[in-house]
């Protein structure tokens, strides 16, 4: 007799779970050292597809997407990162008052409007203002829906942080700053830093909202990607995303190690 | 608290904070109000204005957005109306294959929850970071994936002749089995997640007193699990169908002619000449307003469920 | 004596809900006082009001005759020791008790020596540079302490800080508290809904319910002389009967006990008719001849040191005894009738 958290065939379900989510994955990682010009035959493993990233024909092109995509990633996370935080302090700490519902509400909406939507919504507005698409508008879109990614893991990690320590702080004579300073943000800390991770991966992965609002001419690694994929998938681009691949693990991995070093004591 | 008056919000309100909240919320109402809220509503007066040829719109109000989504009145428009199924089959496909797809992921990720959950609290991390690592990965990547291994001389239909199963690689691209198994493939971590959280708050004592009241475990879960980790479940089936509805990669690069989704002909609106914005725009609304429907839905329940 | 903590007519509402109502103390300095009384009575409000975590929405409070109510929590000279002790777990156990003298603007070599003699106060000298979490609860809540006196306040204020250690420790750390106030010369504020805390520890106590002072005096008064019904009842174990009162006057009473005996007791009140008269249960004694109750044994329950005995009066009431478990004379059975007769001075006529 099992205890009543068994449940037979659960296993054989999580393992096929994983399969299903890893299998594609690995087999265009192991395709991407194939070295066969034909993405159909193997012929035996190489790197040649990993040279040509970064010298072949396309690697210029892809190269300026990629720039394009990371300095979009970095500003739109720290931009959203802040005024997250702000958001979070007000919501978690400010107490009751008029219009929180609706403050709460607005930092969900770019979650609760389908993607697609929010494409098109940005796409008018843009173009209404008359402000041309490109580097800008794809930016402001990005900090715009990564607010809420950023605000979840900082308002959750504030809203497990008791008041009492920033109570004590002020009641040994810190100014409401300095308790902030030196006590809330040192324990904020983890959940600022997964915000930003969580948001840094949001706009670097976008497409959607990016292809509406990118203009001509202006490709972001997943845009660029998805022009080439369009034509057929060419050995280079199992190269790129193999090396996205590893990107996102290496961030999930240190978002992990954060969050697990960062648990408060109590 | 011992001793505690009614201190509201313990451990939260902050007098500093509840000072400074105006200035602290401003950036987030500027920024989402002016570059989210307004091009929402902007798109909402879009649906209703008069298309441009070549793209674009001319500043006359008009139903007939709405009408071409709903009405076929011939090639000319002056035959009587009928009813237009082409766009509400694409709404019907769509909503289908979104549901179809909350499904399979809801049978997957349910079992693959609790067995997480039920993990030993050393190893529970390293599965659920198992989990967590494709859900980090760029969908789009995923998509692609996928692609490569459906082709038609891809290393399914390789695996599948190898084992004897086939003698002819079957057309796996392009069909709605392959869409739905992109939008499932695509949104599996969103129903793990919620429904992990759920089961791991999940007092298994209650399991124990249905097992000791004599129920067996199948009864156990269906009596008493499954009511208590209902909030769970209900945001996994949500997180799963809302962007499966609106999907546009899977479908797009998947699928084909006969697969179409409301993501691809939003899409479809605003490429180049033969776009059409008030239209693309009136999609966008009734898009909108399905999901706001199953949103409030999902809230009512929820709140009655509070009560 | 010097007043420490002056509160004048102190006043707190929520909104509708008021938690204390015109409260009035004056609190000497060296002295340990305590807040007593049931959850929700307003102790820890009043605490926090002093600390000044929550403002004060009518009335005075005087900190050595300066008016402190409107200053923030970081202007006051006084400090806490909060329930969940509040250790910053990011901070090293010295880091902890040096926070507030750095705050102060004290240089790093003097704050730290400070610090490292307020752990050897309590105790804890080879703890300095762990992290909270890795301290037991009663180390914790020492280093709490630690970090309180550090600052040397005016005032420490301590809220419940014994109410998350086990019985044995709660006890042990009962005799230290009190070593320590004496120690330092510092007044001690301490809040706390467990009786036997209180009358341990304490110079004074103020009984508090529902928002207002029932009973402000030494262990012994509170104990011996409660004002009202709820101090009587609330401290200790009583038995309370109503009795009809014959005569009362300058604080003593004549009352008739059911069963019609008349006794002389002391007063808490001045007007006749009804009123509660408490009885406290070891101030009784079996008697045979000319008791001045009668009774029925219902149950004797076995304590070891004390025999408890629940009894009914002839009247109906319920009556509870405590003897000693000196002797080892006839122990009446379930169902004797016994007689009672109270101690001298057992008796006490409480107002409402």
């Amino acid at each position: 007799m099992k205890g009543v958290r068994h449940y037979p065939g659960f296993l054989a379900i999580t393992l096929l779970c994983l399969l299903v989510l890893y299998l594609p994955l690995t087999v265009v990682a192991v395709y991407s050292f194939n070295g066969s010009t034909s993405i159909t035959s193997w012929g035996g493993f190489s790197l040649r597809w990993y040279a040509d990233v970064f010298t072949g024909p396309e690697a210029a092109r892809f190269g300026q997407a990629a720039w394009n995509s990371l300095t979009i990633a970095i500003i739109a996370a720290t931009v959203s990162t802040v005024i997250a935080t702000a958001a979070a302090l007000a919501m978690i700490r400010g107490g009751r008052f008029r219009g929180k519902t609706a403050s709460y509400a607005l930092i969900n909406l770019p979650l609760l409007v389908p993607e697609i939507v929010v494409a098109v919504a940005s796409l008018i507005f843009f173009t209404t203002i008359g402000l041309t698409t490109g580097y800008l508008t794809i930016l402001i879109a990005h900090i715009t829906f990564c607010i809420p990614f950023a605000y979840l893991p900082i308002a959750a990690r504030l809203s497990g942080i008791e008041g009492f320590y920033e109570q004590a702080a002020r009641d040994l004579y810190a100014s409401p700053w300095q308790a902030f300073r030196l006590i809330l943000l040192p324990l904020l800390g983890p959940g600022i830093l997964s915000g930003y991770l969580l948001a840094f991966i949001i706009s670097l992965d976008d497409f959607i909202i990016t292809n509406f609002v990118k203009g001509a001419g202006m490709e972001t690694l997943p845009t660029a990607i998805f022009g080439s994929v369009k034509q057929g998938i060419k050995p280079n681009i199992m190269a790129i995303s193999t090396l996205m691949l590893g990107v996102s693990v290496l961030f999930v991995s240190l978002s992990y190690l954060i969050n697990r070093r960062g648990r408060p004591a109590r | 608290m011992a001793g505690a008056a009614p201190i509201p919000e313990t451990g939260g309100s902050d007098a500093t904070y509840a000072r400074l909240r105006r200035p602290l919320l401003a950036p987030t109402w500027a920024v989402i109000g002016t570059f989210l809220l307004l091009p929402v509503l902007l798109m909402v007066v879009y649906s209703f204005l008069t298309k441009e040829f070549r793209g674009g719109v001319i500043w006359d109000f008009t139903l007939a957005a709405y009408d071409q989504f709903f009405f076929d009145r011939g090639l000319f428009g002056d035959e009587p109306a009928r009813i237009e199924w082409t766009y509400i089959m694409i709404f019907w496909r769509s909503i289908w294959q979104a549901g179809l797809a909350t499904l399979f992921c809801l049978l997957i990720g349910f079992p693959t929850a609790w067995f997480i959950a039920t993990r030993p609290e050393t190893s529970r991390p390293v599965w659920l970071f198992l989990i967590t690592i494709p859900y980090w990965v760029n969908l789009l990547i995923r998509t692609v994936s996928l692609r490569f291994i459906l082709r038609d001389q891809g290393p399914m239909n390789d695996a599948l002749i190898g084992m004897g199963l086939i003698d002819q690689p079957l057309a796996l691209l392009n069909t709605n089995l392959a869409v739905q198994l992109g939008l499932f493939y695509s949104y599996l971590p969103f129903m793990v997640l919620p429904i992990y959280a759920a089961v791991e708050r999940y007092n298994f004592a209650l399991s124990e007193a249905a097992a000791d009241l004599g129920a067996n475990r199948w009864r156990t879960l269906v009596e008493v699990v499954l009511p208590v980790v209902r909030p769970g479940i209900v945001a996994g089936c949500i997180l799963v169908f809302v962007p499966a509805l609106g999907a546009f990669l899977a479908p797009d690069l998947l699928g084909g002619a006969k697969t179409f989704m409301i993501g691809s002909l939003i899409d479809e609106q605003f490429r180049g000449s033969q776009g059409n914005w008030p239209f693309g725009a009136a999609v966008s609304v009734i898009l909108m307003t399905l999901v706001l429907i199953v949103l409030m839905i999902q809230a009512r329940a929820a709140t009655r469920a509070e009560r | 004596m010097q007043t420490a903590i002056s509160i004048r007519r102190a006043v707190k509402r929520y909104g509708p809900v008021t938690a204390l109502q015109d409260v009035s103390m004056d609190i000497a300095d060296n002295e340990f006082f305590t807040l007593l009384g049931p959850s929700g009575c307003g102790k820890t409000t009043l605490l926090r009001m002093l600390a000044g975590f929550e403002d004060v929405t009518e009335g005075e409070i005087l900190l050595f005759g300066e008016r402190i109510a409107s200053l923030p929590p970081e202007k006051r000279p006084v400090n806490t020791v909060f329930q969940q002790y509040a250790l910053f777990p990011h901070l090293t156990v010295l880091e902890n008790v040096a926070f507030g003298l750095k705050m102060k603007g004290m240089g790093l070599a003097e704050r730290n020596a400070r610090a490292a003699k307020m752990l050897e106060l309590v105790h804890l000298s080879g703890f300095a540079d762990r992290k909270p979490a890795q301290l037991s609860g009663g180390q914790q809540q020492r280093v709490a302490l630690a970090r309180a006196l550090a600052p040397q306040p005016k005032v420490l204020l301590l809220d419940e800080p014994l109410s998350a250690l086990d019985l044995k420790l709660r006890q042990a750390m009962r005799v230290e508290l009190k070593a320590l106030q004496e120690e330092t010369g510092i007044t001690f504020i301490f809040v706390t809904h467990d009786q036997e805390e209180a009358l341990a520890m304490s110079d004074r106590i103020a009984v508090m319910s529902a928002g207002r002072v029932q009973q402000i005096g030494t262990p012994r008064e509170i104990y011996e002389a409660p004002v009202n019904r709820f101090v009587a009842d609330f401290i200790g174990e009583t038995n309370l009967i109503e009795v009809e009162v014959d005569s009362v006057s300058d604080g003593r009473a004549t009352v008739t006990l059911p069963g019609g005996h008349r006794v002389v007791c002391a007063a808490a009140t001045n007007s006749g008719g009804r009123h509660a008269l408490s009885i406290r249960p070891e101030r009784v004694a079996l008697a045979a001849d000319a008791p001045d109750l009668h009774a029925t044994v219902e149950r004797v329950i076995y304590l070891g040191t004390d025999l408890h005995l629940i009894t009914r009066l002839d009247g109906g009431e319920p009556f509870a005894l405590r003897l000693q478990n000196a002797s080892r004379t006839a122990l009446p059975d379930p169902g004797a009738r016994i007689g009672l007769k109270l101690e001298e001075g057992a008796a006490r006529l409480l107002a409402d």
